[in-house]
């Protein structure tokens, strides 16, 4: 085999360019698939969130800058996409609004693809807000962003064991300069599609008294929330005395998320916030 | 069995089951969290070993953030960013209101009077609204798209969190939150953004003092003002050489009065209206980052400087409109605007300032911007000059500033005057895009007039006192 026939099956290889992108920017009006920007204040969210849809949402560099969410979209391989940014946060425990924005959407707007993106040079801090995420979905990829910088703190990662020991992919990605994006497209499009199938870490040191709890609180809430997604973690949650759940319960405003974020697909968008 | 009974049913089965899984699930579920997160990092990170004994991110902090030289290197930093945008705004502004002024107005003049337009119609909207929008275009345009980019490519290098840190301990001292640095110094472009910047901010009680003290960064619309006064009447105190440097002085000078404001302002809050205690936050200070200096620079030209402008544009043409309307409608001798100055002036001159004055910033409460101009307008009007500007209610610029100081010392304008103007410029209500936006954020009518008030109160106080001591050491 000679180069010319390498460089030929590049060319055919998906993940080769970006030409495969179409960036959207809002108009959005018909998607496929919803993909959430979820991640630890100041990790190049925006930045990705720019490089993905062509808009040009404000990033500067400091923390707790996104304070709502911004929508915008982008198309590839010939599905069409609505990317969400979410305000960075550090846990989901809801303690300032703008984890609960987050919380709320990654919890009842049931995005098809949760990208986390990842401060490659504070990996540890930022695995914790992982883990939360992982435990509400399974659909998630790691964007490990920020990897110039880990580089020039003489940091090494590796990020095969990195994505088996969390059990979905890890891109590795220097947002800032588009690079690794290519590669984080064709990942969150297989996760969509379901090409790939995410087993992820779960933290589970589950008592049989615990697991029994959780069911029966489970089979409550569905009844009095009909269609409440991830009902697991919320009935977890209420076992932990999550005030801010309780709160929800309470009020019947659990019930009101759940219409308000989880958008039918394929329909008419007509509010677009950015 | 209705909704609300179903709700409370699941209330009641989750905290009694929350006896069976015990009281400490929420911790042993954080611990689970933090120790899968340690050991899973400390798997996959390796160090090489050339560590390097200097961090350059670590000196750089050490030297922005340290006790003694934290806040002269701001001041420095913000003295640079300043003296760029003063001295680099002129050439391009003098090019663009010559542009405007001495060829598209001629132009339109002789368009409309080929269309035969009535006179009143043609001076409405020519010489009002047109002149407004031109105005408000050649002054505000350069000076934003060289604030804005400078302030970006700070922003991207990462040294806000560090302007944050340094002011901490005092907005705390002052019963704030820390972030209030950040909104603050967003309000030195605009005061709007400032208090949208706002929402950072997560107890209402922080946010409010934030929001009704964003008023004492100077923005945009303000800085025009600051330095053409201060180089006619302070900068003329001086030997020409030393000039620019004092008038830059003089500007500084007040935005460090604004700091202050803010800060006394703040605490006086959180002693009174809005008690409470200043809630901890933890501010990360991100690493420094090289700035993308292409892409901050398109951005903050499309995203801020321009979406700024047009707003501008949008709320300066029906005031041209106004201003023309008032200087041309007249009740007897006098046109509208000479009884409204007339009205004003005792207690105008009572404070240091004048009728005029007063005037113009009653007409220009949309755009700070167009104070400049309407003040040149009105003095022109009720002085009596003959022989210079463009008629009755043209609003005109001189491209010196010996020109304009010519038409402010025939209209009574002292050193007094010039100072006044300054403070007040800096204490007086926001305008009104910014009480827009802060009724927007807050939805409150009574925050909203507060916020207009409270720095109109403080200016009249400030002016007063600055000019019984004026006139106590100087005999006019």
């Amino acid at each position: 085999m000679n180069r010319k026939d390498l460089s030929s099956n590049c060319e055919i290889c998906p993940a080769h360019h970006l030409a495969n992108l179409k960036k959207l920017g809002v108009e959005m009006e018909r998607y496929d698939y919803v993909v959430a920007l979820a991640g630890n204040p100041n990790t190049g969210k925006s930045t990705v969130f720019n490089t993905l849809t062509g808009l040009r949402q404000h990033t500067g560099n400091w923390p707790g800058k996104t304070v709502t969410r911004a929508e915008g979209g982008f198309a590839y391989q010939g599905q069409n996409y609505k990317l969400v940014d979410l305000p960075g946060t550090y846990s989901l425990l809801s303690m300032s609004t703008d984890e609960e924005i987050a919380r709320d959407f990654i919890l009842f707007g049931q995005p098809d693809v949760t990208v986390i993106v990842v401060d490659a040079t504070r990996l540890e801090r930022n695995l914790n807000l992982v883990f939360q995420v992982l435990e509400i979905t399974d659909r998630a990829v790691i964007c490990l962003n920020l990897m110039d910088e880990a580089e020039r703190h003489h940091l090494v990662i590796d990020d095969r064991c990195l994505a088996r020991d969390l059990g979905v992919p890890v891109v590795p990605a220097v947002a800032r300069q588009g690079k690794g994006i290519s590669l984080l497209i064709q990942m969150v499009a297989e996760v969509a599609i379901g090409e790939i199938t995410c087993k992820p870490h779960r933290i589970k040191s589950e008592s049989p008294v615990l697991k029994r709890a959780i069911q029966s609180l489970v089979e409550k809430l569905q009844v009095a929330f009909p269609g409440l997604p991830n009902a697991r973690w919320v009935a977890l949650h209420l076992l932990e005395g999550d005030s801010r759940m309780e709160e929800a319960v309470r009020s019947g405003e659990l019930g009101n998320l759940v219409s308000r974020l989880a958008v039918p697909k394929l329909e008419t968008l007509s509010e677009v916030v950015t | 069995m209705n909704s609300l009974e179903r709700q409370k049913e699941v209330l009641a089965a989750a905290s009694a089951l929350r006896w069976e899984v015990g009281p400490n699930l929420h911790d042993s579920l954080m611990e689970a969290i933090y120790s899968d997160a340690a050991r899973i990092s400390d798997r996959v990170l390796t160090r090489d070993d050339q560590q390097p004994s200097f961090d350059l991110d670590r000196a750089i902090d050490r030297l922005v953030t340290s006790r003694w030289l934290g806040f002269p290197i701001m001041a420095m930093l913000m003295a640079i960013v300043l003296w760029t945008t003063i001295s680099g705004a002129n050439v391009p502004s003098k090019i663009l209101s010559s542009f405007f002024l001495e060829i598209l107005h001629p132009f339109l003049k002789q368009v409309t009077q080929a269309m035969g337009l009535i006179w009143w119609l043609d001076g409405v909207l020519i010489d009002g609204m047109f002149l407004a929008m031109a105005w408000v275009v050649s002054v505000m345009l350069p000076p934003m798209a060289i604030f804005f980019p400078l302030f970006t490519l700070l922003e991207d290098f990462g040294y806000l969190p560090r302007v944050a840190f340094n002011m901490d301990r005092w907005f705390k001292k002052a019963g704030a939150h820390g972030k209030q640095a950040l909104t603050m110094t967003m309000g030195y472009g605009c005061n709007a953004a400032g208090v949208v910047a706002a929402r950072v901010i997560d107890s209402p009680r922080e946010r409010l003092i934030a929001t009704v003290t964003n008023n004492f960064s100077l923005c945009n619309g303000r800085w025009p003002t600051q330095i053409l006064i201060a180089t006619i009447f302070i900068g003329s105190l001086v030997t020409p050489p030393l000039a620019g440097l004092v008038s830059a002085i003089a500007v500084m000078a007040v935005v460090v009065l604004g700091v202050g404001c803010t800060f006394l302002v703040s605490w006086g809050l959180s002693g009174t209206l809005l008690k409470g205690e200043a809630s901890a936050f933890s501010l990360e200070l991100p690493p420094y980052r090289p700035p993308r200096i292409w892409q901050t620079i398109y951005t903050s030209l499309i995203d801020r400087t321009l979406i700024v402008l047009w707003r501008a544009v949008v709320f300066a043409v029906p005031a041209g409109a106004t201003i023309w309307l008032v200087s041309n409608l007249y009740v007897g001798e006098l046109s509208l605007a000479e009884h409204a100055v007339q009205g004003l002036n005792p207690f105008g001159l009572l404070i240091g300032l004048n009728g005029v004055i007063l005037f113009a910033y009653i007409i220009a409460i949309p755009a700070n911007e167009i104070v400049i101009p309407t003040i040149m307008m009105l003095t022109v009007l009720s002085s009596g000059l003959s022989g210079v500007g463009e008629g009755s209610g043209v609003m005109f610029e001189f491209n010196s500033a010996a020109a304009t100081a010519e038409v402010l010392q025939a209209g009574g304008w002292t050193l007094l005057t010039g100072i006044n103007l300054m403070l007040f410029s800096l204490l007086h209500n926001p305008c009104s895009t910014t009480l827009y936006t802060i009724w927007k954020e807050t939805r409150s009518v009574k925050w909203t007039t507060f916020s207009a008030l409270l720095p109109i109160g403080m200016g009249f106080l400030v002016c007063f006192t600055v000019a019984q001591v004026f006139h106590w050491f100087v005999v006019d």
